[in-house]
């Protein structure tokens, strides 16, 4: 996935490894826990760049490959970080028809960005989604964990302002 | 004991349009006015009607407020909690007649519903197990552990009739009855909950408003394979139902209807939630299995099937969460309770989410059988606007779309595949005279292509030559030689992929190309969208009759492609303006800026 932060080195505390030493000895022994662990790591240190998927490997013994195999196949996981408000659109067929393509390329134009890339200030991160289930509400799109429903292109520059 | 109960809903539809906030602002005003200790808010599960939310619905008269807001709430307490009198401007408006109210159950949208799978949604507070069992929970897990074998378990399900509700219809009874025959040390039951088409959302409602009737019917599937570990693979974007589901395992193990000897009768079972990632290929069944054992989610080629060979290369079955929440009642109720409703093969219910272009989006239970036309006219409210319904869309990108031709016909599993659609997990968009249906085609081949695994050649290849002519069409560069071929790849990915995401990724297009090849002829010979949707085939024009001249539009115009022209229309002021077509980006922001409907599209 294009970003537009490239290069943005790893900085992981102590702390944050501690954390994901213990997920793994938690799990070891839980059959099938590549995934589990990978989520948790995720949700340790934001997204899963080369470093962690080393520290994962080298904690479980599974090959490095397989981890960044699993890593790029599924879309939950990130290689690189997510600006500060994550912005997702939804682009399920009922949002579709209700014109959040419209949406979504008003926030790219917006935000100078294209889908899968953050603002190079790390602020905004712009994503589409398939359906986060909210179809009475449709367009629909999340910021973090806000949901903002029936939407026309026109609400999101007023939206966006909120975050400034 | 409470005088009053007020249930809000706490499923994702209405906590998006801010139940949250409103069941504070309720708990905080009902203790103001010191009513604490007579009137209780209880939070549950959807209630269907998720385009009127935030639902709120009072006992014991069942008063149904809809598109509740914080500001609403005091007035809410101080009438109607307080001194008992309706709020008659925050009603439904369905259930408001000349006479009085009316009763919810009496209404179109309920009417013709008939809730079996989401019997406990919107009824009770999914968070606390006792409601559950209050409402005869865990008693047909009991049934079975003390008077019936595994064999008869089985046979029950194979008289009642029950499909998987997932997508294929699979007889359910059929897929348990290959899993027990096969002998292992270990077997496992798992439960798909990674919904994962586009505007389907009926599995997510049951975790949400009923998680326990999945629990106990998993528990119920482990006893009849002999089984003593289950799996839920669910949806990570799904975050209340994962943390409902977890909940529910927690209460369940701490009263012992999940975990060792259960009910003392010696049988062990216990279930753990894995979180998907983000893959709609994981939602068919080797793939879903591939990925609990943490792996890429690529499916395996069947045989072995996973009643043989499945998770961790053990037998294994797999359900879909509304199939589960169908079995419960059909042990309790009896198999022929459940073969009375719905068709010849197809029995019970199905529950759909209707969205798109419909007046009541949201969820419906509907007896097998239902035609269209009932669904979308008399539940669905029919279309908003008074436009004119073009096609309804079932099975999201594995299904097909349904003219209006056949309107009439019963919804049923081998009705819907004989129209070239499918069941699919229950989305159903309904679209209108504004939606272009070789641009709905192209959507679906988008998200096709997207994800797609990549495994076998067929799919991963042939999708995307299929979203490449298919722009082709769209942006108005296509030829008739184009379109046979387009169709005859169809056919090629049909016949030759490995799983059900590539032998199906082809429906979208064959069946707009069945029922509406006229509109693929539009754009490929005369250039021309009907419904006005592709960008690259439109043009924007000014009616120089309407046109006041006030210059918003040219304003609005990125491109400054408008400008005054020296024609004054009739009775108007200032000259019109004028769309130059050739620096015209059509952007439409000059469409939506003019207040005179002057500013067409053709």
């Amino acid at each position: 996935m294009a970003c537009k932060k490239v290069g943005v080195p790893f900085n992981g505390t102590p702390e944050q490894e501690a954390r994901l030493k213990k997920v793994i000895s938690d799990l070891k022994d839980t059959k099938g826990a590549l995934m589990p662990i990978m989520q948790q790591a995720q949700d340790i240190y934001g997204y899963l760049p080369i470093e962690v998927q080393t520290m994962i490997s080298d904690e479980t013994g599974i090959p490095l490959e397989k981890i960044y195999g699993v890593a790029t196949f599924y879309a939950q996981f990130a290689l690189q970080p997510k600006g500060k408000y994550q912005i997702s659109v939804c682009l399920g067929t009922a949002c579709y028809v209700k014109g959040s393509g419209a949406v979504y390329e008003r926030l790219q134009k917006e935000l100078g960005i294209s889908g899968g890339e953050c603002t190079p200030d790390g602020k905004f991160s712009l994503d589409s989604c398939r359906c986060v289930g909210a179809c009475g509400l449709a367009p629909v799109m999340m910021i973090n964990d806000e949901v903002y429903g029936r939407l026309k292109p026109d609400d999101i520059p007023g939206i966006l302002a909120k975050y400034e | 004991m409470y005088r009053s109960h007020v249930l809000v809903c706490g499923g994702t539809g209405c906590t998006s349009s801010g139940s949250q906030q409103i069941m504070e602002a309720l708990k905080d005003e009902i203790e103001k006015k010191g009513l604490s200790q007579e009137v209780a808010v209880v939070q549950t599960g959807c209630h269907g009607l998720c385009a009127l939310g935030p639902i709120m619905i009072i006992y014991p008269d069942a008063t149904f407020y809809s598109m509740v807001k914080v500001e609403d709430i005091p007035e809410i307490v101080s009438e109607h909690l307080l001194k008992g009198r309706v709020v008659t401007r925050l009603l439904y408006q369905e259930t408001v007649t000349d006479t009085g109210v009316k009763a919810l159950i009496d209404t179109d949208f309920y009417k013709k519903q008939h809730r079996i799978a989401l019997r406990n949604c919107g009824v009770i507070n999914p968070e606390v197990i006792e409601e559950y069992i209050g409402t005869g929970g865990y008693q047909a897990l009991g049934k079975v552990l003390t008077e019936m074998t595994p064999d008869e378990v089985i046979q029950v399900l194979l008289d009642s009739g029950l499909r998987g509700r997932g997508g294929a219809g699979f007889p359910t009874g059929l897929k348990w009855k290959f899993a027990k025959q096969n002998d292992a040390d270990q077997k496992y039951v798992c439960c798909n909950a990674d919904e994962g088409d586009p505007g389907a959302f009926m599995d997510r409602s049951v975790l949400e408003g009923d998680p326990h009737a999945v629990l106990e019917a998993m528990a119920i599937a482990g006893y009849a394979i002999g089984a003593s570990q289950g799996y839920i693979y669910v949806r990570a974007e799904y975050p209340i139902a994962v943390q409902r589901l977890r909940i529910a395992i927690k209460q369940a193990r701490e009263m012992e209807l999940l975990g060792k000897d259960i009910f003392g009768t010696g049988f062990n079972f216990d279930i753990d939630l894995r979180l998907g990632a983000g893959a709609f290929v994981c939602g068919e069944e080797t793939a879903l299995m591939t990925s609990i054992e943490g792996n890429r989610g690529e499916p395996r080629p069947r045989p072995p099937f996973p009643a043989v060979k499945g998770l961790f290369a053990k037998p294994t079955i797999l359900n879909n969460v509304e199939t589960y929440a169908n079995i419960p009642q059909i042990i309790l109720n009896g198999p022929e309770w459940f073969a009375s409703m719905g068709t010849e093969k197809s029995k019970g219910t199905k529950v759909f989410a209707l969205g798109g272009k419909i007046n009541n989006t949201g969820l419906v239970e509907i007896p097998m059988g239902t035609t269209l036309r009932e669904v979308i006219e008399e539940i669905g409210g029919g279309i908003p606007g008074g436009k004119k319904f073009k096609a309804a869309q079932t099975g999201g990108p594995s299904g097909g779309c349904i003219p209006a031709e056949h309107f009439d016909i019963p919804i049923d599993y081998d009705n819907l595949i004989s129209i070239g659609s499918m069941m699919g997990s229950g989305g159903l968009i309904v679209m209108d005279e504004t939606d272009c249906m070789v641009d709905i085609a192209k959507f679906f081949l988008e998200f096709t292509v997207e994800e797609s695994c990549g495994k076998c050649t067929p799919c991963r290849v042939g999708t995307k030559r299929m979203l490449e002519i298919l722009t082709k069409i769209t942006e108005g560069n296509a030829t008739m030689e184009d379109l046979d071929k387009l169709e005859e790849l169809c056919y090629y990915i049909k016949d030759n992929s490995l799983c059900g995401l590539g032998q199906t990724a082809p429906n979208p297009v064959l069946s707009t190309l069945r029922y509406f090849r006229d509109e693929y002829e539009a754009h490929i010979k005369e250039k021309r969208c009907p419904a006005g949707v592709c960008k690259n085939l439109l043009t924007y024009n000014i009616d120089k009759e309407k046109c006041i001249g006030c210059g918003a539009c040219a304003r609005q115009c990125p491109a400054n492609a408008i400008s005054k022209t020296d024609y004054t229309a009739p009775g108007k002021k200032l000259p019109a303006m004028a769309i130059d077509t050739t620096k015209c980006v059509k952007c439409g922001a000059c469409m939506e800026k003019c207040k005179f409907n002057a500013i067409y599209k053709k």
